[in-house]
């Protein structure tokens, strides 16, 4: 029930930032749509199960993107200065490396992937299973993989085990 | 405001600059789509930021709804750029394209 409310309080919000009308048909018309949307797909937005809590989960996404943006904005300025640096071609070298994560829900897999490809100096190109492929620019840029990125998700998108 | 508004969008042409500059100088398709894709997410939230911050000058519930909008914008980008740079750099690899690696230089 919980999530529900969530779900339908954080929909309703985004349908008034999206909307921008107060009169009361559109906000009828808001209150209808995100009670159906509600229904249909509620366990979409907040996970929790017996171990964790959706809250617990949620506030755990939300520390993580401030890391996220810092990673982001510190491997932005290494590719800066790499694409700046005059003798470049000696700066990098490109590999793909391969690893075995210790994630299991896919929207976790699939938030590592994302968060490697955000960074900068690494792509992930396929997830297999449990087996990243990943196209790494700089030899340490392959080496920092999976590493602190990988527990982060974890903390924030794991079940606790 | 305007000042720090200013800053963020200059800020961001500079990685939008290093971007363009990476795509011309790599030497291959991969290395290239690092400069193409991953320049532009933090230089795209730098801009969208510093443009948002510029509309908020006078505030009001208005300017504030279109600002959070402008954020919106931020977070389509973060989901959506990597996705693509994901799917060029896998249809390259299907495909067979060759990745450049020190060898080639030596050579």
């Amino acid at each position: 029930m919980a999530t529900k409310i969530a779900t339908f309080v954080t929909m309703l919000l985004f349908w008034v930032l999206l909307s921008g009308m107060f009169d009361a048909f559109h906000l009828s018309v808001g209150v209808l749509s995100c009670l159906l949307v509600t229904l249909f797909s509620h366990e979409l937005l907040f996970y929790g199960d017996k171990k964790r809590s959706w809250l617990h989960g949620t506030l755990g996404v939300v520390r993580y993107f401030p890391w996220l943006f810092w990673q982001i904005v510190v491997a932005n300025l290494q590719v800066a200065y790499i694409v700046l640096h005059p003798r470049m071609l000696d700066l990098i070298d490109p590999r793909l490396i391969r690893f075995k994560t210790f994630l299991k829900r896919p929207i976790a897999k699939v938030a590592l992937a994302q968060s490697i490809t955000l960074t900068p100096g690494t792509i992930t190109v396929n997830i297999d299973e449990d087996q990243f492929t990943v196209y790494a620019l700089t030899r340490s840029a392959a080496e920092s993989l999976p590493g602190e990125m990988e527990r982060r998700v974890g903390k924030a998108l794991e079940p606790a085990s | 405001m305007l000042w720090i508004a200013g800053s963020l969008v200059v800020a961001g042409m500079f990685f939008f600059a290093v971007g363009v500059i990476g795509l011309l100088r790599f030497p291959d398709f991969y290395t290239r789509l690092h400069a193409a894709g991953k320049c532009d997410s933090l230089a795209a939230v730098l801009v969208i930021l510093g443009v948002a911050l510029y509309n908020l000058a006078d505030f009001s519930l208005a300017s504030l709804l279109v600002s959070l909008k402008i954020l919106a914008i931020a977070v389509f980008v973060f989901v959506a750029s990597p996705t693509a740079t994901h799917a060029i750099a896998e249809a390259a690899l299907v495909i067979g394209v060759e990745p450049w690696s020190k060898k080639d230089q030596e050579q």
